[in-house]
């Protein structure tokens, strides 16, 4: 019955692309004209062990494929395609991907394990293939089954364990998993590949372990084994064992108790004396743990009374040998970690794990550590100075300000001058830790500021000097600059603190970004995202001529852009993305300077320039550029007002495009941002382009594809359509206000288990809200009429979203707000509606309540309009 | 096993602007979105009874004269006291408080309640109506806000701008309310004293009294302001004195009470509120300025110079097509002016003009009073903001004919003449 296809197997992945077309084309056929056959043949020609290794590793990959898809819709669709196959043949295909499991081909033994994963993530839920945990196990218990076969079968009783849910699984199979996979790790036993196997199976089953571990004896025996393994001779082993450690730190903290003088003992060994590998695994724990306790704090700090969960302080029982042995990883760095970003060794993760550590206890941890960075800071070994600066770096978030304040004052000076050293790494980290202290440290409200009018030129003029060190060092100079600047934005006044340096920092971040221009794109872009945070955080008044001065360089820099001769696809690339960071500046410019009135001018002068180039940028039509210019043109329509209906027919088609762009969704979502903004500014000229927008709007919000969060936008926009065209939304009330119900009752049948989805809840209940809001402002002068039949909707939605438990602040202010809209708008039609219920008094109460003054005004507003409805 | 994701990124600069800019971009939008939504509400406008910013034409609530307020600055200099604060489109009062130059001015000179002049006397006076001894000086709206007191004239200039313990009026720290909150009194600048007589309050602390019967609201005002230590003498953090005024019942002993009896300012006529009223913006009826000689020394208006002129003279608006009209609303056109002596003289449409009038250019007719002819003065001074109302120039013409005694106004609450309305007719023919 099977077909032959080794050949066609073999050819499509020949060298000749005539050659693998064709066999590509055959292939696709077979698997149209009849899937099942087709799965069928393919898991023959895996189990086949005549058959040459690279026809069965490719008959694998398709087989796998067939069955799973990263995807969901497409994964989905698969499943249903093997549920609805003929169980008889299916029956064979299962038989053929167990007897593969013996193969003497380990390639074919490994790909049948991950298949059978596979075939049992569809199967095992719907309460089919029972039978394979019993075949599996079988196969462990076999006195004769070989080494190869047992090795298999691990493999795939951990794949299985990974791909279904633990509910999935009876606990006297999970119980029989659990006691061949702990079996397989004995060492007496089994060869090094099966207690490999096992211990990694392991890893993967102990989310099924629940109720074992809830068990004094096998949890016991469990923690036992995979002690021992973790002292394996074997370093994969040991490894995969410090692996599971980790895991268990994560589920089963709470147990960990009468384990953990034995885990320290064993982590604390690994640390120092094992190799790499299992030392960060043993580092790792440690970090684990430190997640779990400040979760644990957060969550005490959320309730008023003792959680259930139980805080067992085994970050601060073992302070006092963790930190030393932390520190010391510390100075195991490697000669060239400063240029290779995605490093990962010894003293980065000691770095991390003492962060943790400081998050975790707060102030205790800094008398351990002061004296390492004391002692090490000025020895003539690089390594010890850039230890103590990366250790004292670490420890600036989580003790008090009180405790640091005082070190950071002592030590800041000394930070500068390290600025100097002539190693990098010094440097680098030295930049690093500057930054963390502006980050973490500094606010010009607080009782300890870091940052004084006294050491602020000083401390300026040595960033900007180190911004022009080796790029890695130039680009922590900018994080620093970029968080000092931050630290000043929102305090008003006092702000002007930073103007004497503006023009100057401007000036060495456009030159730095210059020198970065065609080797470092990574500080090209700090340079300029620290340009924007430089534009937000500085007066105005007193910077707005060298904001001019800026705008106009940023905009000649897109000029430049333009003019680039771009031939292959990195240089189009290039070009788009110092185009997005081009745009993100003129945005925050533009966003900035509009702000005011008397420096709005500058903006409307510029205005005609900036859209034209907006527009030739947009032909280039990359997704960033595109999301970054969508952004600046938002801000832009906000500052030309009605003006901005001259760019209107240029740009419109730009804007559908953002709008159709449902695979980027952030150039979606910010492109219905932008709809919102045109709406604001233009008004009832907005008209002519509403059917195109409302019909792409309609389209989105249909489209199963677009991610979901740009769903409660796009109700809002419908809101800001509305009211910008008044009574001519009455053409689109047919479909949008449908649309507007569905949503309403989706709200009712969230997952209120899922936090994520209570937060897209109040997206979505916002969002409606703020569309009848706008709608129902919109009719008000005429065609009030139209929105009576919603009424009563509206209100019931309304009582549902004051009754619901999750409900925010935006939420509760749109819904109060919505409901004073329908009696404003509808006046007396609405009399009989809000005297058959009462819920809005309640509502209204609870928000005069309130300590938030303008949902105060609302809420008394509401009142007033309902009174007059009540009385009418 | 790969590192954990979150923790790779620790000695990475941490800059992430892009999803800054998009945060802040959002941010932006919601706040205009409810902005937009609150202007659409007349929420500020609904709740203090002021315009919105933007009210569209087809207004359901034509009771305000008020033209929309310009906003965006006409041309785009930057105005040179340009507010600080940001966009100033959703106006409130809290807001407005904040405007400055031309628009604040544009705005505050559309806030006041302005009486009408008595030209007859209302049913009811006894029954219906405040009536109180109004001091000479120059009538403004107090604000109250952000640390700062400002004073502004019916035009919108502003008078001072001054610390005071109204609630938010000067910098210290105010135990009694939230940062925010605001004051709005309407007073009269009394210069020989140097105190602000307080004669209707606004909004306090923030909640607004305009939707609220003249009643409640003198009754509010003597029961806060003096809580507040604002009628205390002058201070380092108060620089003006505040003061309430005695406000009778308009009955028999109330209307001599404020017409004889002794106050600590020069009386410029009286005052008469009705009880039920509420604080409407612009001219209104059911607030009425009432003067005779002895109650004022500008019973009869002044000219330029303080003059009392030989014939009357009334400031009228020109219109784009020629006619003159009061500040009513409607107006009341009194006359029309050439086309040719328009063109030589260029006046434009929205110039407040002073005319002379001569007595026998006057007819009542009907009850109306029209006047035949207009004789041109001058363009009226600058600092005035609107034209005289069709009241003013009646009662000023009765002035110098057949003015309304305070005998007539004593008659009309007398129990037992029975029909009010009747009897208080003024025959204003003689």
């Amino acid at each position: 019955m099977a077909m032959e296809i080794t050949q066609i197997l073999l050819s499509a992945q020949s060298p000749d692309g005539q050659i693998r077309t064709v066999a590509e084309e055959n292939l696709k056929q077979f698997q149209e004209q009849n899937l099942p056959q087709f799965l069928l043949s393919l898991s023959f020609e895996l189990s086949n062990d005549q058959k040459p290794p690279e026809s069965r590793r490719l008959a694998g990959i398709i087989l796998k494929n067939s069955l799973d898809a990263k995807d969901s819709i497409r994964k989905e669709e698969l499943t249903q395609r093997w549920v609805g196959m003929d169980p008889s043949i299916k029956v064979r295909i299962k038989e053929s991907l167990l007897r593969t499991l013996g193969s003497s081909v380990p390639e074919a033994r490994h790909t049948s394990s991950q298949v059978i994963a596979k075939v049992a993530s569809i199967e095992i839920p719907r309460r089919e293939w029972q039978e394979l945990i019993g075949h599996l196990l079988n196969n462990m218990t076999q006195q004769e089954a070989p080494a190869p076969l047992k090795q298999a079968t691990l493999d795939a009783l951990g794949y299985v364990c990974e791909e279904v849910s633990p509910q999935d699984l009876e606990q006297e199979q999970v119980n029989a998993v659990l006691t061949a996979v702990v079996q397989g790790m004995n060492r007496t036993e089994h060869s090094s590949e099966v207690r490999l196997a096992a211990v990694r199976a392991l890893y993967n089953a102990l989310d099924f372990a629940q109720t074992n571990f809830d068990n004094d004896m096998e949890r016991n025996f469990i923690m036992k084994v995979v002690c021992e393994t973790a002292v394996s001779k074997e370093l994969e082993i040991r490894q995969a064992a410090f692996e599971c450690l980790v895991s268990i730190a994560s589920m089963y903290y709470e147990i960990l108790d009468p384990y953990m003088q034995t885990l320290f003992t064993l982590t604390a060994n690994a640390v120092r004396g094992d190799e790499e590998p299992v030392s960060l695994q043993a580092i790792e724990f440690w970090s684990s743990i430190c997640d779990e306790e400040i979760g644990l704090q957060e969550e005490y700090g959320r309730a008023d009374e003792g959680s259930s969960s139980v805080h067992s302080h085994f970050i601060e029982k073992a302070l006092p040998l963790l930190v030393p042995m932390l520190l010391e990883t510390l100075l195991k760095q490697e000669e060239d970690q400063d240029q290779d970003d995605g490093v990962w060794n010894l003293s980065m993760a000691g770095g991390t794990c003492l962060g943790l550590v400081a998050r975790t206890v707060g102030d205790a941890v800094v008398p351990l550590v002061m004296p390492f960075v004391e002692s090490n800071i000025t020895k003539s070994d690089w390594r010890s100075r850039e230890a103590a600066t990366f250790a004292f770096g670490s420890i600036l978030e989580g003790p008090s300000l009180e405790k640091l304040a005082p070190l950071v004052h002592a030590g800041l000076d000394f930070l500068l001058n390290a600025m100097k050293d002539q190693v990098s790494h010094v440097k680098d980290t030295t930049a690093w830790t500057l930054g963390r202290i502006f980050e973490i440290l500094h606010s010009t409200s607080s009782a300890y500021p870091v940052i004084t009018p006294a050491n602020l030129p000083r401390i300026i003029s040595v960033l900007l000097e180190s911004i022009r060190d080796a790029p890695n060092v130039a680009e922590k100079v900018c994080g620093a600059i970029y968080f000092l600047a931050q630290g000043y934005e929102d305090s008003g006044a006092i702000s002007s603190v930073l103007t004497p340096f503006v023009g100057d920092i401007i000036s060495a971040l456009l030159s730095t970004a210059d020198c970065a221009d065609t080797n470092n794109f990574r500080l090209r872009s700090s340079a300029y995202e620290t340009l924007n945070e430089i534009v937000r955080a500085c007066n105005m008044s007193e910077t707005s001529n060298i904001l001019t001065h800026l705008l106009h360089e940023i905009m000649s820099r897109i000029n430049r852009t333009l003019e680039l001769q771009t031939v292959s696809s990195d240089d189009r690339e290039r070009q788009s993305d110092l185009q997005a960071l081009l745009c993100g500046v003129i945005q925050v410019i533009v966003q900035k300077l509009s702000s005011l009135d008397e420096t709005k001018f500058i903006i409307l002068q510029s205005a005609d320039q900036m859209m034209f180039l907006f527009l030739q940028i947009f032909a280039s039509r990359s997704t960033t550029v595109h999301e970054e210019a969508m952004l600046a043109i938002g801000a832009l329509a906000y500052a030309t007002g009605p003006e901005f209906a001259k760019y209107m027919p240029e740009f419109y088609k730009y804007l559908e495009m953002g709008l159709q762009n449902f695979e980027d969704y952030q150039v979606c979502s910010i492109s219905v941002g932008v709809v919102g903004d045109i709406c604001r500014a233009l008004d009832e000229k907005v008209l002519p382009f509403c059917d195109g927008i409302m019909s792409q709007l309609l389209k989105d919000l249909s489209n199963s594809m677009l991610h979901r969060s740009v769903k409660p936008p796009i109700f809002s926009c419908f809101g800001d359509v509305a009211l910008a065209i008044s009574e001519h939304f009455e053409k689109y009330v047919p479909y949008a206000l449908p649309m507007l119900q569905g949503a309403a009752e989706l709200c009712a049948h969230l997952d209120a288990s899922d936090e994520d989805m209570l937060d897209y809840g109040n997206q979505l209940r916002r969002g409606i809200l703020e569309a009848y809001s706008g709608i129902l402002q919109g009719f008000k002068n005429a065609k009030a009429e139209l929105m009576i039949p919603y009424a009563s909707h509206l209100l019931q939605f309304t009582e549902a979203v004051f009754r619901d438990k999750s409900r925010d602040d935006g939420v509760t202010k749109a819904a109060v707000a919505a409901m004073g809209d329908l009696a404003d708008t509808l006046g007396p039609n609405t009399k009989v509606l809000f005297k058959g219920c009462t819920f809005h008094i309640d509502f209204l109460g609870e928000c005069l309540q309130s300590d938030d003054d303008q949902l105060k005004e609302t809420a008394t507003w509401t009142q007033g309009m309902i009174g007059r409805v009540l009385v009418s | 096993m790969a590192p954990h994701d979150l923790r790779r990124p620790f000695k990475r600069p941490a800059i992430s602007d892009q999803q800054r800019r998009r945060e802040l971009a959002l941010l932006r939008q919601a706040q205009q979105r409810s902005d937009s939504h609150n202007r659409a509400r007349r929420l500020a406008s609904s709740l203090l009874s002021l315009p919105a910013a933007d009210q569209p034409p087809s207004s359901p609530e034509p009771i305000l004269e008020d033209q929309p307020i310009q906003i965006e600055p006409a041309s785009p200099e930057p105005e040179p006291e340009a507010p600080e604060a940001a966009p100033t489109r959703d106006l409130n009062a809290v807001q407005a408080s904040k405007l400055k130059g031309l628009e604040a001015r544009r705005w505050f000179a559309r806030q006041l309640m302005l009486p009408e002049w008595m030209i007859d006397v209302p049913p009811h006076l006894d029954r219906d109506w405040y009536v109180f001894a109004r001091p000479a000086g120059k009538r403004c709206f107090v604000v109250s806000s952000n640390g700062t007191t400002v004073s502004r004239l019916r035009n919108g200039s502003v008078l001072h701008q001054f610390p005071s313990l109204l609630p938010n009026g000067s910098r210290r720290k105010d135990l009694s309310g939230p940062a925010h909150s605001y004051c709005i009194l309407d007073c009269i600048f009394h210069e020989p004293d140097q105190t602000y007589y307080v004669i209707d309050m606004v909004c306090w602390r923030g909640y607004s009294l305009y939707d609220c019967t003249a009643e409640f609201r003198f009754f509010w005002l003597n029961s806060k302001l003096a809580e507040t230590g604002a009628c205390n003498p002058p201070a380092v953090h108060h620089k003006y004195r505040f003061s309430v005024i005695p406000i009778y019942d308009c009955d028999h002993t109330g209307l001599q009470a404020a017409y004889t009896g002794t106050v600590p300012y020069v009386k410029d006529g009286l005052l008469f509120y009705n009880k039920h009223a509420h604080y409407q913006t612009g001219n209104t009826p059911l607030a009425l300025v009432w003067k005779d000689v002895f109650s004022s020394q500008y019973f009869l208006d002044t000219d330029s110079t303080g003059q009392v002129p030989a014939q009357q003279q009334v400031v009228l608006e020109l219109q784009d097509d020629g006619k003159l009209t009061t500040s009513d609303d409607p107006p009341v056109v009194f006359g029309c002016m050439d086309g040719e002596f328009l063109h030589k003289s260029n006046l434009r449409s929205g110039n407040l003009l002073r005319f002379a009038v001569r007595d026998e250019s006057v007819r009542l007719h009907d009850g109306k009073l029209e006047i035949l002819d207009l004789q041109f003065v001058a363009k009226s001074n600058r600092s005035r903001a609107f034209a005289d109302s069709y009241s003013k120039v009646f009662f000023q013409y009765a002035a110098r004919h057949s003015p309304l005694r305070i005998e007539d106004l004593i008659a009309s609450i007398q129990p037992n003449l029975g029909d009010n309305s009747k009897t208080t007719d003024v025959d204003m023919d003689g």
